[in-house]
C-alpha cells in the first residue's frame, strides 16, 4: 500500500510538473513559432543574469514566459463593483482546476514494474514485490467520460467569470464561450464515439495499449489510420473547444476586448491564459493517446520493438519505460506545434458561421462517421 | 465557390501548407546556422539596404579647416514643426568672414519628425540629411539629445558648398531689362 502512494506521488509529481512547464514553454513555443512563420526573429530579450557575474542567459528568449508570469503576480488585481464577488473569484479556478485534472487519466508511458528497474537495490525491489503500473494517475474505466466531463466543468467557469464580471462585453463573451463550447464538445464527442466502438473500451490505458500493434501488415495500429475523418473532426472541435483561433470568437479582441476575462487583472487573468495553454498540451495528450498511438513509437511495444519482417528488437525495462515517456511528450510538443500552426495561419470565424459550422457540417459528418464505423465493425466481427 | 472551396478541409489544408513551408524553411535556415528572418536584431544590427534618400538622421556640414559650416542664424530652428533644434550662437572676433558661429546645437531626436524641413530652410547648406540612422535606443530620455560633435561627424572635403575662406565675391549679373 505505501508502495502505491510512493508511485502515485511521483506519478502525479511528474504530471503536475509536466503540465506545468508545458504551459510556460508554450508561451514560448507560441511566440517564436509565429515569429518564424512570418519571418521575424522573435521574442529573444528577456534575460536571467546570473547573480554576482555579468552572463546574462537569454537561451532564445525562453525566460520570456517567466517575466510574463512575474509581470502578472506584480501587477495591481483591479476587482471590479460586482454584485457577485464569490463568482467573479472563484471563476478563474473553476476554468484552471479541471484542466489540469483531465490529464489524471491519460496514460503518459507503458507499464512501469519498479521491482525490474530496482534491481540493483535488491531491499527496494523486494519492497515493491511484483507490482506493476501502468504510467497513468488514475485507471478509471471511465477514461473518456471523465475527460469529457471536466472539459464541461471548463464552460461554468468561463460563464461564472462573464456573469459576475458585471460587463457587457464579458456578458457577450461569455454566451458565445458558452454556445459555442456546447456545440462543439458535442462534436469532439461523437467523433470519439467511433474509436470507443473500435477499442470497445472507454479506458485510455486500453485505447493506447492497444494501438501497439500493426495493421495491415506495414502501418501502425493508430487511430488516425482507422478514423482519418474523426482524427480531423476531433482536432477541429478541440482548438474550438479551447477557443483558439480561428474560433476565438469569445474573446475576440477587435469586438469584445478580451471576452469573459475583460475585468481580470493580474495573476487571475493569468490563470485564464495558463489554463488556456495547458488546455493546449491537454489536447495535444488527448490527440497522441486517441489517435496517435500514445507512447508508442511505431511497431514498439512494452517488451521492445517488432518489426515489420518479424524481427524483433528487445529493450531493457528501464529504456523502454523512459523511451515511452520521451516519445509521448514529443508527440504531444508535434501536436502542440500543430496547433500553433493553425492559430497563427486561419482568420476568425463569423459567430453565425461558427455555429453553423459546428451543427450543420461537423455534426452531420461526425454522425455519419460513427455510422459507417458502426456497421464496418459490426459487419467485421459477425 | 465549387464543392473543392466549400469543403474547407482542402483549402484549409493547402493555407496550412504554405505557413507550415515557410516555418520549416526559415527554421531550417536558422538551425544551419543561417538567418532566418527578414527583420534585423536591432540595434546591434542595423540594416544595410537604407533608400539612398533615406532621412534617418542629420549631420553638420563642415568647411575644409572642419568648423561647421553653420552661421547660427537660427533658420532651421524657426521653420522646425517639432522645434527639435536648439542653437546657442557665439562670436569669434578672430575669424572676421564668419564671426558668427554656433557653440552649441542640439537636436532632440524623441520629438523629431524626421520631415527635412531644417535642410531645406538653410541658407549655407550647413545641415543635410544621410541614410544611415543615428544610434538611438537608450534607457534615458536625455541620450536622445545629439550635440554638435556627433552631428559633425560627417566630413566630406569635396562636398563643401562653399569654399572657406571664400574667394572674392562675384557679382550677380545683371539682367536686361
Amino acid at each position: 500500500m505505501i508502495q502505491d502512494l510512493v508511485v502515485y506521488v511521483l506519478f502525479i509529481s511528474y504530471a503536475v510538473a509536466v503540465l506545468l512547464v508545458f504551459g510556460t514553454v508554450l508561451t514560448w513555443v507560441e511566440r517564436k513559432q509565429a515569429a518564424i512563420m512570418s519571418d521575424r526573429i522573435g521574442a529573444n530579450r528577456a534575460y536571467v543574469r546570473i547573480p554576482f557575474t555579468k552572463v546574462r542567459l537569454i537561451w532564445l528568449g525562453l525566460f520570456h514566459g517567466l517575466a510574463d508570469g512575474l509581470k502578472m503576480m506584480l501587477k495591481e488585481d483591479f476587482k471590479p463593483k460586482t454584485y457577485d464577488r464569490f463568482a467573479y473569484a472563484i471563476a478563474p479556478w473553476v476554468v484552471f482546476t479541471p484542466v489540469l485534472l483531465v490529464f489524471a487519466v491519460i496514460p503518459f508511458g507503458g507499464t512501469l514494474v519498479p521491482a525490474e528497474l530496482l534491481r540493483a537495490l535488491p531491499a527496494a525491489a523486494a519492497w515493491f514485490g511484483d507490482r506493476t503500473y501502468p504510467l497513468q494517475i488514475a485507471r478509471l474505466d471511465a477514461g473518456l467520460l471523465v475527460v469529457f466531463a471536466f472539459g464541461g466543468l471548463t464552460i461554468i467557469g468561463a460563464m461564472l467569470a462573464g456573469w459576475s464580471s458585471s460587463n457587457k462585453f464579458s456578458m457577450l463573451g461569455a454566451l458565445r464561450a458558452g454556445s459555442q463550447m456546447i456545440s462543439y464538445e458535442l462534436i469532439m464527442g461523437l467523433t470519439v464515439l467511433g474509436l470507443i466502438v473500435i477499442y470497445a473500451s472507454v479506458d485510455l490505458g486500453i485505447i493506447a495499449r492497444a494501438q501497439s500493434g500493426v495493421l495491415l501488415g506495414f502501418l501502425p495500429a493508430w487511430g488516425l489510420f482507422y478514423q482519418p475523418f474523426a482524427a480531423v473532426l476531433f482536432m477541429t472541435a478541440a482548438i474550438a473547444e479551447n477557443k483558439r483561433i480561428p474560433f476565438d470568437l469569445p474573446e475576440a479582441e477587435s469586438e469584445l476586448i478580451a471576452g469573459y476575462y475583460t475585468e481580470y487583472s493580474a495573476m487571475k487573468m493569468g490563470l485564464f491564459m495558463f489554463a488556456e495553454f495547458i488546455e493546449i498540451a491537454i489536447i495535444g495528450a488527448l490527440f497522441t493517446t486517441l489517435f496517435l498511438g500514445g507512447y508508442n513509437l511505431p511497431f514498439m511495444s512494452d517488451g521492445g520493438f517488432t518489426l515489420p519482417g518479424g524481427r524483433v528488437v528487445a529493450l531493457g525495462h528501464g529504456t523502454v519505460v523512459v523511451v515511452q515517456m520521451l516519445v509521448f511528450l514529443v508527440k504531444v510538443l508535434l501536436v502542440c506545434s500543430f496547433q500553433i500552426l493553425v492559430r497563427w495561419s486561419l482568420p476568425r470565424f463569423r459567430y453565425d458561421q461558427l455555429l453553423k459550422f459546428a451543427w450543420k457540417f461537423m455534426f452531420p459528418l461526425a454522425l455519419a462517421n460513427l455510422v459507417v464505423t458502426a456497421i464496418v465493425v459490426w459487419a467485421v466481427r459477425t | 465557390m465549387t464543392w473543392w472551396e466549400r469543403a474547407y478541409l482542402f483549402e484549409i489544408l493547402r493555407g496550412l501548407g504554405i505557413t507550415g513551408g515557410i516555418f520549416i524553411r526559415n527554421m531550417w535556415r536558422w538551425m544551419t546556422l543561417r538567418k532566418g528572418a527578414l527583420t534585423t536584431y536591432y540595434p546591434e544590427e542595423t540594416r544595410i539596404d537604407y533608400a539612398l534618400r533615406n532621412r534617418g538622421k542629420h549631420v553638420l556640414t563642415q568647411r575644409p579647416d572642419g568648423r561647421p559650416q553653420c552661421i547660427a542664424c537660427n533658420l532651421c530652428a524657426t521653420i522646425c514643426p517639432a522645434k527639435v533644434i536648439e542653437i546657442e550662437a557665439a562670436f569669434d572676433p578672430e575669424d572676421a568672414v564668419h564671426p558668427k558661429y554656433p557653440a552649441r546645437f542640439e537636436i532632440d531626436y524623441s520629438r523629431c519628425i524626421f520631415c527635412g524641413l531644417c535642410v531645406e530652410a538653410c541658407p549655407e547648406d550647413a545641415i543635410r540629411m544621410v541614410k544611415e540612422v543615428p544610434n538611438l535606443p537608450t534607457h534615458d530620455r536625455s541620450g536622445l539629445w545629439l550635440s554638435l560633435d556627433e552631428l559633425l561627424t560627417w566630413n566630406p572635403q569635396s562636398d563643401v558648398a562653399k569654399p572657406y575662406p571664400p574667394g572674392p565675391v562675384r557679382k550677380p549679373a545683371q539682367r536686361a531689362s
